[in-house]
């Protein structure tokens, strides 16, 4: 697994998908090929309310990538430094084999190019202390990047608020 | 005439790399960007972090600009001149010239004819409309129109009517709010960038949302509490909100009485009008209303009736709109942060405005042809109401206009029923469009005039009011790709071959954004820096004790209304219940995704793929009984004329309506991505040019009902 981790805060997401066309202008990326994608859920009736889960799907660059080990030509890398895996497109023979192994749907067919194509954090742009596209550019930042253990901890914050607010009110409610 | 090319701004095309601050023009909102360029080509595009509420962020749209620049050929390229009939598809290539040449001179005739008054324009208002202002005033016609009767006027004409100032003479604080109460204002869908991220930030600060709307949008998937309101009914549950608040004395007492007129005669109109009486129409139980006020009583004055955006809804959207800002009075949450506050300009914070081209221009004598300001007193004659403009068509009352020149406006798509308007047209001798995209009305019109893209023009300067008031710059980043020309020159060039070129004696934009900003104090050089000059270094608020300024007759909140009575309105008028839908009958209701404008983003390229089709919504315990399965084809029809479209079942969706996605259903052929792909609901609304709400003059669009069967 890459050091790298891609979080997304469904709380903060709005689904507006810029997401996916930042990702796609920045790669010079036409119709069809998807480097991430933010798939949407619901509206589901949770007590009454509309609720709706985003799930935001880049690639997440394993530890042992399905891709790597079955790219008959050696054009999917993997980074030594920070495990980021990436296609090497003079390498990319079009076979599609990486398309057919990653169970993510991660590699994606560039019909312009005839290779595979698919998310590599924007590596030049981390190499150059930046943030992937679809990251920097976010609507609401609702995505962050960053090596995985120092990444924030918000859904422990929040649980934390809960458990607090409710020990207050317990408390403040109390004789 | 001999072709004078349009001066690019110095600099652009010049090989290596730069950074443009701009302003995004994907819509309407027109956000702060940087464009990254590299050897005459945008390679980046990104919100413009110099503006903190901004940051990097961007929408999809926003982003696609790159697609539009690059990808999408299938827009006008040169000026088109129409050879066969309107919407046969016919044209011809033409030179800017000839051209400009062909409408000058139609309009040379229609003036001839009519006087300088028989020409229209409509445009969609906003920051830069002070050329087309110019131009139709240096003409010496009355008749600048916005779009807004299929957009605002009801809102605008309600917070008028309390507070003296428009709809955008009033802000919200949302970032401070701790509640927020949304009538359909779909914000994190019908986006404005810096606004969505006011209001996430606002829920992640512990912030609650109450979100009243037929339809769950994704914004209602954020709420803390969802109503599914019976359509066109939010008037009642406002009057039944204020019934509450004033019976219970919940709220703000000293700043009423210290701010506003007419809370007696409120209070006894509002006497029977309890949360009981109010859910027979809405279908909102009486004691979640009782709890919810007051609930947002303690919240107050940190709280926001959103009183709306879109409310070209209903026959009463007017009083909907104006009793959620009577609401906001109530509640003391005005000029307070986290309420609503009212936008200042520079004088209001005792800078110098920037200068106006309309300013250079004698005042115009004729009337309006709309009536707005003389007939109709109570509607404001700035933006006029478009839908008066055809009847007098017909009629000839008050007089004739022989010239319509759309400019990033498309009245067949944003009016209802484009086919009974085009018959209006087509009685015109001259229709022009002045677009970056095939427009329906573009493709009925006699010439296209293509404007060259937002990345590839520089517009007039504009100011942008709020609590921190501000000059903004669209700097061109790049050169056309197409022979495509920017609108300043565009105007100055037929205003020449008009005889009225000494208003726009401009030989670039340069020399434009140094006359608008004589004796401000700001340079081009320093709104090029950052895009943008904060006119206060913090939000200005004014002192809520003596210094609030209600532009109203009498200085103060308006519950009774001398404007309104001497149109011979109410201040508050009998709620008038819509018909429940009962068989095969429901009411229309559109609205919009986060990945479209509007209807002008459908053919582009990268926006086409994410969402490039409308199913329409339809309730389970509706379809059910009309054999409609999720997903099977239905009919939709209307006065004679029927669509097919694919039927979405889901329980999100008011039992008596049906809704879809504006925008789709384009019928211009070129647009070969969008062409035909999925179902518009302006066609559907049919006899609908006329019906509008007399108090607010906006359409009623959700008056339409239809009718729906399995296809």
């Amino acid at each position: 697994m890459s050091k790298y981790y891609l979080l997304q805060d469904s709380e903060r997401c709005i689904g507006c998908l810029a997401c996916e066309v930042h990702c796609k202008t920045n790669k010079g990326l036409g119709v069809g090929p998807a480097l991430c994608k933010n798939t949407w859920v619901g509206p589901v009736d949770v007590k009454g309310l509309p609720r709706v889960r985003f799930v935001f799907m880049p690639c997440f660059h394993c530890e042992e990538p399905w891709c790597f080990k079955v790219c008959p030509s050696g054009a999917i890398k993997k980074r030594a430094s920070d495990g980021i895996v990436y296609i090497e497109p003079a390498l990319c023979i079009g076979c599609k084999s990486c398309i057919t192994a990653c169970p993510w749907g991660s590699c994606q067919w560039d019909p312009v190019t005839q290779k595979a194509v698919k998310c590599d954090y924007c590596k030049d742009r981390v190499d150059a202390g930046l943030k992937p596209a679809c990251v920097t550019k976010c609507l609401t930042q609702c995505l962050e990047f960053g090596e995985a253990v120092k990444l924030p901890d918000y859904r422990r914050d929040r649980f934390a608020k809960l458990v607090a607010e409710h020990a207050f009110s317990t408390e403040t409610t109390s004789p | 005439m001999k072709s004078i090319k349009a001066p690019n701004v110095s600099g652009v095309g010049s090989p290596g790399r730069r950074s443009v601050f701009s302003m995004c023009g994907m819509c309407a909102t027109r956000c702060p960007i940087q464009v990254e360029v590299e050897d005459g080509r945008v390679t980046w595009i990104q919100g413009n972090s110099h503006d903190k509420a901004m940051g990097a962020s961007l929408c999809a749209k926003g982003a696609a600009g790159l697609s539009l620049e690059y990808d999408d050929d299938q827009r006008p390229q040169y000026p088109l001149i129409r050879t066969g009939p309107r919407g046969a598809g016919q044209w011809r290539r033409a030179g800017w010239d000839e051209a400009l040449d062909y409408v000058a001179d139609k309009l040379k005739s229609v003036i001839d004819k009519y006087g300088g008054k028989g020409v229209v324009l409509s445009d969609r208002g906003g920051a830069f409309s002070d050329l087309t202002k110019s131009f139709v005033k240096a003409l010496g016609s009355p008749n600048y129109f916005t779009h807004d009767c299929t957009c605002g006027s009801n809102a605008h004409h309600a917070t008028k009517s309390l507070f003296g100032v428009g709809r955008t003479g009033m802000s919200y604080d949302f970032k401070n709010s701790k509640h927020i109460v949304l009538y359909g204002r779909n914000i994190i869908e019908s986006l404005q960038v810096k606004e969505a991220k006011d209001f996430i930030q606002a829920l992640q600060n512990g912030a609650k949302c109450t979100y009243i709307d037929p339809r769950a949008t994704l914004t209602a998937g954020k709420a803390a509490r969802y109503w599914q309101i019976r359509p066109n009914t939010e008037y009642a549950l406002n009057l039944s909100i204020i019934n509450v608040l004033l019976k219970e004395n919940l709220y703000d007492r000293d700043f009423v009485t210290r701010w506003s007129i007419g809370l007696d005669e409120l209070s006894s109109f509002v006497m029977d009008k309890t949360p009981e009486w109010q859910e027979t129409y809405t279908g909102i139980p009486a004691r979640e209303v009782r709890s919810f006020v007051n609930e947002i009583a303690n919240d107050a004055p940190k709280a926001i009736f959103h009183a709306g955006w879109m409310t070209a809804r209903h026959l009463q959207s007017f009083y909907g709109s104006r009793t959620a800002h009577a609401i906001n009075a109530l509640l003391g949450a005005i000029e307070v942060p986290g309420g609503s506050i009212f936008a200042k300009g520079a004088k209001d914070v005792g800078k110098k405005g920037l200068n106006n081209l309309t300013d250079r221009i004698p005042a115009v004598k004729d009337p309006r042809v709309d009536g707005c300001g003389w007939k109709h007193t109570h509607f404001d004659p700035g933006p006029g109401i478009l839908h008066l403009l055809f009847p007098a068509i017909e009629t000839g009352d008050p007089y004739k206009v022989g010239a319509y020149i759309a400019y990033r406006h498309d009245p067949l798509s944003s009016l209802p029923d484009p086919e009974a308007t085009m018959k209006l047209l087509d009685r015109l001798e001259l229709l022009v469009s002045i677009d970056v995209n095939y427009s329906e009305a573009a493709w009925r019109s006699d010439v296209i005039l293509p404007e060259s893209t937002y990345l590839e023009r520089a517009n007039i300067l504009t100011e942008k009011t709020g609590p921190k008031p501000s000059f903004l710059m669209r700097d061109q980043a790049v050169s056309p790709r197409f022979d495509s020309r920017p609108a300043w020159w565009i105007f100055r060039e037929l205003a020449r071959r008009l005889g009225v070129g000494e208003f726009f004696d401009f030989e670039n934009v340069e020399e434009i954004w140094n006359y608008q900003l004589e004796g401000t104090g700001v340079t081009v050089a320093q709104l090029r820096e950052k895009g943008q000059i904060s006119l206060a270094d913090k939000p200005v608020l004014w002192d809520r004790e003596k210094g609030l300024k209600f532009k109203t007759p009498s200085g103060k909140i308006e519950f009774t209304s001398s404007v309104l009575k001497k149109a011979g309105l109410d201040d508050f008028v009998e709620f008038a219940p819509p018909k429940n839908m009962e068989g095969d009958e429901f009411r229309l209701l559109f609205g919009r995704s986060a990945v479209h404008n509007h209807a002008h983003t459908m053919n582009n390229p990268l926006l086409n793929e994410l969402l490039d089709y409308n199913p329409i919504w339809i309730h389970p315990s509706r379809a059910e009984k009309l054999g409609i399965a999720d997903g099977s084809l239905i009919e939709v029809s209307r006065q004679g004329y029927a669509v097919k479209g694919l039927a979405k079942v889901t329980p999100w969706i008011h039992r008596d309506a049906v809704f879809m996605l504006h925008g789709f259903g384009r019928t211009v052929p070129l647009q070969k991505r969008a062409y035909n792909k999925g179902t518009a609901d302006q066609r559907l609304q049919k006899g609908m040019l006329t019906v509008y709400d007399p108090a607010g003059g906006g359409h009623a669009l959700c008056e339409c009902t239809v009718h729906v069967h399995p296809a």
